[in-house]
């Protein structure tokens, strides 16, 4: 040991190993000793040394208390989460107080510290003098405290002798008791059973351990009694019990110490290990001398049954008729829990199921919980694996902490069978522990990488629950880069291998990782992350070997860095791009009609790079159309810039600029039929309808005349239309009589060609009022094609 | 609380959690996320729903901003992504400083959308709404009554919820729009039938199962109203001739009928400025049924586009190229005609009443997914190898390994189940074919159909538009 004086050794909840320094350094140290990380208690303690030092359990974790040689309190609350409070001084203490104890109370910690004959509260911020009732008014110096595991109780020994015991908040007394011992007990503490009605505490002086309850009778044992055997004593009703755990022989010259447990007090000397407890109601009631308890006379029945007698059912009669059967293998089965001899546990069980047989309905959960527990709580307590839990500590620590536990000591396989006898999902027990043992197997420096690898994989397999990223962390953790890559090659989700292999900086194999996720958030956080490392040529270099991650990029630049984007194309000599992209910044960055005929003319020349002369051609027709528009527009009400061609060439039909529309029209080589098209559309749309009449003589109309019949008539204009059907070829001739409102010259249209469908569809729009002749004459014209 | 909502989410949340649920969980206001100042409340929580999306963040972020300069750091902020979280939003919040104002960054992982029970969509992109609801004209929904006039019409836009929960809906849905209306009036027989049906019920008995069932029917007779007036709204469309004559041309292409040369409605289309989407639909529908198109006809249309709806559309047109729905022949020998026969994706003889092939769906042409969904089914892919050469992309079979204890025994008689995912986009039509196999008796096979987005031919073309604004003048 070389790193100071240590005051004070303890475990934590956790099961680490503290030491507490004098300088306030606090070490942890994990089950195998090995060293875990260290915190400090504070400046003020490391001037004013570590005087006494305790260690305290809260709900939240395990706590530590610190007494200064300035005797001034320093306390932290939880380990784990490091958070230290001075309490405040103490009136008049001038030396160390006499004994002083941690109490948690209302989620507050606080201490109970003697100075002689004064006793104090103190908490966070005040100290509070506190005087217990009924210990009479001789003057008396306290000279030990005890604290009860779950904090409800106090007991105060006094230099007179006496025992005080009460309440915690020093305001009930339940008894005092006078022990006849004027030196101070070496150790004291409270021994208690959950609901106990009996509480006891218990002190050890040198040689000699004393029980002291609610009674005027104290129970002395020396040492060397109480090592002769499993022991039951009577005292004021109350049995007490020494369970030999491990190995129990007690030397007269052995020093012994005390560990309050939540149902009792562990004795440990330096080869022994015992438990003291007070005997649990179902047991005293089965094994009490003489005892006539429905549990004792099942156990008897069944004893009976065995041996084929029938005075079992005299027992079992006896136990009916009182109608306490059901009390008798619920007995049975509680009084099984807390023996810790296979045959006895095995013997009390029997007795129950037993006795069940006898019961119509008994349900059978409390049996086989049982049942199962014992079997958990024997396979512990074998001594290779030494957890001597009693049955109260173990549903204290619940069935999960218990396999944490086991994973600590790196009880992997015990850990396993546990989880699959108690039906815990893979989840997790199995697959969680499994995990826990690959995270040790990583550690392990002797073994070459491959052979971990696979011997973690052949192990795990595809276990639900299981994550080799985990695994690899651990393995990174350690120092153990290639064998972290090696696990997470194992690992299916892609999105879990990124992060970690990008913090042991393999961004290559990350973004290709990223991009077999398909995850694209993962995939950008790569890119960024390379971004920020590399130079932007190896960078991009980087990205012309991963098509997926270079279009994923542009899309990003595309929207946040035009400018990058711009020199991705570059370096890809992807013109067609280029030009695009001199398209969009003509849009969106230039404010100027130079600045646009520049971006376009940029444009131009990339798009004539790549080769595509439509897009070049287009884009300068463009550059032109800018031109005339701007010089257009300087002579027009209407703004033409932004307009389409067709748009501006209408625009200046609608001024009735027809010259130079129509030198637009041959500028920009519109086609005949769409010229025709706008200029009809817009002379209707003015109704000029001289013009247009005009127009459809100017020569032959390359669309027909259908459409002057059409625009005609969607301007309301039927009169104008009626001019035109006659233009209109035999085909739609039919169509344009019928749209005008022509009824009479649309049958003609279509007897002429004979055409019946078309007669049919005039039929149509006949009313029978008005239209009777029109009918009739439809009506012949048919029979004549049928006829025919 | 308070949620500010990303506009493109409340149409999706909508659909699982109703305003009234919030309220119950005690969000108080609910606001649209846009730049500036959130409205003033009085609530100390507010929680950000959005769409993993840079341009958000910076929204968000300017909102923290004015919340901080005008109220001092007295509220807590929330984001809520959906359907992910992204490290790069999370970084670009990082960036402006912001990271440490937001108390909570959560996911809500809505990865797939549940829109029937046997359609899930991802939503990837906005348009939510459309689909999910239908918008009415409220006229068409008065009731109506004879001799009442001046009777106010309602003025809100009439909101239905469609899906197969609503027995109708389920029945036409799928329906060819030309086979609707029989259904519709075969129904309202029915219907007034079994209303008068209370004229026969003559014992009590009768008469009381008569009243058991009469709010079945009274929603049934609603639901009758709604649907006949919404196909009379189609109907105005579909017996329109702009509809006939654009279906026209559309079926011709699909048969393969003058394909290769300048197509005079779609030109005449241009010349009357019809809406661009129209145009690009068409041109590229006979780009594909030709296998490109010739070169001086692709410049032609590509010209004509240009000068028509403005030159800012070569972005739009480059877009389409790139993703080969526009092209240049580059052999003279086209394929489709040979896709087209072997996948029997044109059929003459349809019939749109009682379908007796995926066909009916477009009046003669069969989707190529559901052809090829079909196919795989039975006989296989292996009897089609060469035409599958043929479309344009790779194709490929990959066979999952399960862990053992994924296996799954089907039960005797139960349908083997398969799921279709449409990545891109799915259209109701494909949805309606895929439908339709799943009820062909001899199948054996039920399609679960998921996709990135429901689309149709519209949204799909708007969704490759490159939008310019132009910026001045």
């Amino acid at each position: 040991w070389k790193s100071g004086i240590v005051v004070h050794i303890g475990w934590t909840t956790r099961e680490d190993l503290l030491f507490i320094q004098d300088d306030g350094t606090v070490l942890i140290h994990d089950i195998f000793g090995t060293f875990k990380r260290h915190f400090s208690m504070g400046n003020e303690v490391l001037q004013n040394r570590v005087m006494e030092a305790k260690i305290f359990f809260t709900p939240y974790g395990s706590g530590v208390a610190i007494l200064t040689g300035a005797f001034r309190f320093t306390l932290a609350t939880n380990i784990d989460d490091l958070k230290l409070r001075r309490f405040p001084e103490v009136p008049g203490l001038q030396h160390p107080p006499t004994c002083w104890a941690v109490l948690v109370q209302d989620r507050q910690t606080k201490i109970v510290l003697a100075n002689g004959k004064d006793l104090f509260i103190l908490d966070n911020a005040s100290c509070r003098a506190v005087t217990p009732p009924g210990l009479g008014p001789q003057a008396c110096t306290f000279t030990q405290i005890a604290i009860s595991f779950n904090y409800k109780r106090l007991a105060l020994f006094t230099d007179t002798g006496n025992i005080w015991m009460g309440s915690s908040s020093l305001k009930d007394k339940l008894c005092v008791v006078d022990t006849n011992l004027q030196t101070p007990p070496k150790q004291f503490v409270w021994c208690n059973r959950p609901k106990s009605n009996n509480p006891s505490v218990v002190g050890i002086w040198d040689k000699l351990l004393l029980i002291a309850g609610n009674s005027k009778e104290t129970i002395k044992y020396p040492y060397a009694v109480t090592a002769k055997a499993v022991m039951a004593l009577l005292c004021s009703q109350v049995k007490w019990h020494l369970e030999r755990l491990i190995k129990s022989r007690f030397y007269q010259d052995e020093d012994v110490h005390l560990v309050p447990e939540v149902d009792g007090v562990r004795i440990i000397s330096s080869s022994s290990h015992e438990f003291l407890h007070e005997v649990p109601p179902a047991c005293q009631d089965i094994f009490r001398i003489a005892s006539m308890a429905p549990g004792a006379l099942l156990l008897e029945a069944h004893k009976e049954y065995e041996k084929e007698s029938q005075k079992s059912d005299e027992y079992l009669r006896e136990i009916k008729e009182q109608n306490l059967l059901f009390e008798a293998v619920e007995q049975c089965i509680e009084a099984a829990g807390n023996e810790y001899e296979p045959e006895m546990q095995k013997s009390l069980l029997r007795a129950a199921s037993f006795g069940k047989c006898f019961i119509s309905n008994f349900p059978p959960d409390t049996f086989v919980k049982m049942a199962r527990d014992l079997r958990v709580l024997n396979a512990i307590r074998d001594y290779t694996i030494g957890i001597p839990l009693s049955y109260p500590q173990y549903k204290q620590l619940t069935i999960e902490v218990l396999i944490d536990r086991l994973v600590l000591r790196r009880l992997y396989p015990l850990a396993i069978n546990i989880c699959k006898y108690m039906k815990i999902s893979e989840f997790q027990g199995a697959s969680r522990i499994l995990a826990h043992w690959a995270c040790y197997k990583v550690q392990q420096k002797e073994e070459p990488d491959d052979n971990i690898a696979r011997a973690i994989n052949n192990k795990l397999g595809d276990t639900p629950g299981i994550s080799y990223s985990e695994i690899a962390a651990k393995a990174y953790e350690c120092g153990r880069t290639e064998l972290a890559i090696k696990l997470l090659e194992y690992e299916p989700r892609s999105g879990e291998q990124v992060p970690l292999l990008l913090k042991m900086k393999r961004s290559q194999l990350a973004l290709l990782k990223a991009i077999e996720s398909g995850d694209t958030d993962l995939v950008y956080t790569v890119v960024t992350y390379l971004k920020n490392e590399m130079n932007r040529g190896d960078f991009f270099m980087t990205l012309q070997n991963q098509p997926v991650a270079l279009s994923l990029y542009r899309q990003f630049c595309k929207h946040q860095e035009p400018e990058t984007l711009k020199d991705l194309f570059n370096q890809d000599d992807n013109h067609q791009e280029l030009g695009n992209f001199y398209v969009r910044s003509s849009y969106s960055n230039e404010t100027t009609i130079e600045g646009r005929v520049a971006a376009l003319q940029n444009a131009v020349d990339e798009y004539n790079k790549a080769k595509n002369e439509f897009a070049a051609k287009i884009t300068e027709e463009q550059i032109k159309l800018v031109r005339c528009q701007f010089r257009l527009q300087k002579e027009s009400a209407k703004t033409l810039l932004d307009l389409p061609l067709h748009e501006t060439v209408s625009t200046l039909l609608l001024e009735s600029k027809h010259k130079q529309a129509e030198q637009l029209y041959k500028d920009f080589k519109i086609p005949d039929k769409r010229f025709w098209w706008l200029k009809i559309t817009a002379l209707a749309k003015k109704e000029d309808w001289e013009e247009l009449e005009r127009f459809s003589k100017s020569k032959k109309s390359p669309i027909g005349y259908m459409p002057f019949v059409e625009i005609c008539v969607k301007h309301h204009n039927k009169y104008e239309a009626k001019k035109y059907v006659a233009k209109v070829s035999p085909e739609q001739k039919v169509k344009g009589y019928i749209m005008v409102g022509d009824l009479e010259q649309a049958v003609e249209a279509a007897t002429e060609r004979k055409n019946e469908s078309e007669l049919n569809t005039i039929l149509s729009k006949c009313t029978p009022a008005t239209d009777q002749l029109i009918i009739e004459k439809i009506n012949r014209a048919k029979t004549q094609i049928l006829k025919k | 609380m308070a949620i500010v909502w990303d506009e493109h989410l409340t149409g999706p949340f909508g659909l699982i959690a109703q305003y009234s649920l919030l309220k119950e969980h005690e969000v108080d206001k609910m606001f649209t996320l846009k730049e500036g100042r959130i409205p003033p409340a009085d609530v100390k929580n507010i929680i950000f729903f959005v769409r993993p999306r840079l341009e958000l963040m910076d929204i968000i972020a300017d909102n923290i901003r004015c919340e901080d300069r005008l109220h001092g750091p007295h509220r807590d902020f929330h984001i809520l992504f959906l359907p992910r979280r992204s490290l790069l939003c999370e970084q670009r919040l990082k960036e402006q400083g912001l990271l440490v104002h937001i108390t909570h960054i959560e996911e809500y992982s809505l990865d797939l959308i549940p829109f029937d029970s046997d359609l899930m969509s991802m939503e990837s992109e906005s348009a939510f709404r459309v689909i999910a609801n239908v918008k009415l004209p409220p006229e068409k929904f008065a009731p109506k009554k004879q001799n009442e006039t001046g009777r106010d019409l309602p003025t809100e836009p009439k909101k239905l919820q469609l899906n197969s929960a609503e027995e109708l809906y389920a029945e036409i849905r799928d329906k060819n729009f030309n086979a609707v209306g029989s259904v519709l009036s075969k129904k309202a027989k029915f219907i007034s039938a079994a209303f008068e049906g209370r004229h026969n019920a003559k014992t009590v008995g009768e008469i009381k199962q008569f009243v058991s069932q009469l709010p079945h029917m009274q929603a049934a007779r609603t639901s009758l109203a709604n649907h006949t007036s919404i196909a009379e709204l189609i109907k105005d469309i579909t017996a329109s001739e702009t509809f006939f004559d654009n279906l026209t041309v559309e079926q011709e292409f699909m048969s393969g009928i003058d394909t290769d040369k300048v197509n005079s409605y779609i030109e005449d289309s241009i010349a009357q400025k019809e809406p661009l989407i129209k145009i690009l639909r068409l041109v590229c529908m006979q780009s594909v049924c030709n296998n490109g198109l010739k070169q001086k006809v692709l410049d032609y249309y590509k010209r004509e586009i240009l000068q028509t709806y403005g030159y800012e559309h070569i972005l739009t047109l480059n877009n389409l190229e790139k993703a080969g729905l526009l092209k240049p022949q580059t052999s003279t020998r086209n394929n489709y005609p040979t896709i087209r026969k072997t996948l029997r994706l044109w059929m003459d003889d349809i019939n749109e009443q009682n379908p007796n092939d995926i066909s009916y769906v477009y009046s003669g042409y069969a989707p190529l997914s559901v052809r090829l969904t079909q196919l795989l089914a039975r006989p296989g892919w292996r009897s089609i190898e060469e035409v599958l050469k043929m479309l344009p992309g790779p194709h490929f079979e990959e066979r999952q390994q399960l862990p053992s204890g994924l296996h799954k025994k089907r039960q005797q008689g139960e349908n083997r189940v398969t799921l279709v995912f449409f990545l891109g986009g799915v259209t109701y039509a494909e949805i309606a074919a895929l439908r339709f196999l799943s009820q062909m008796e001899e199948g054996g096979t039920e399609y679960i159909i998921a996709t990135t987005k429901l689309i149709n031919g519209t949204s799909w073309i708007k969704s490759m538009m490159d939008k310019l604004e132009p910026s001045l003048f």
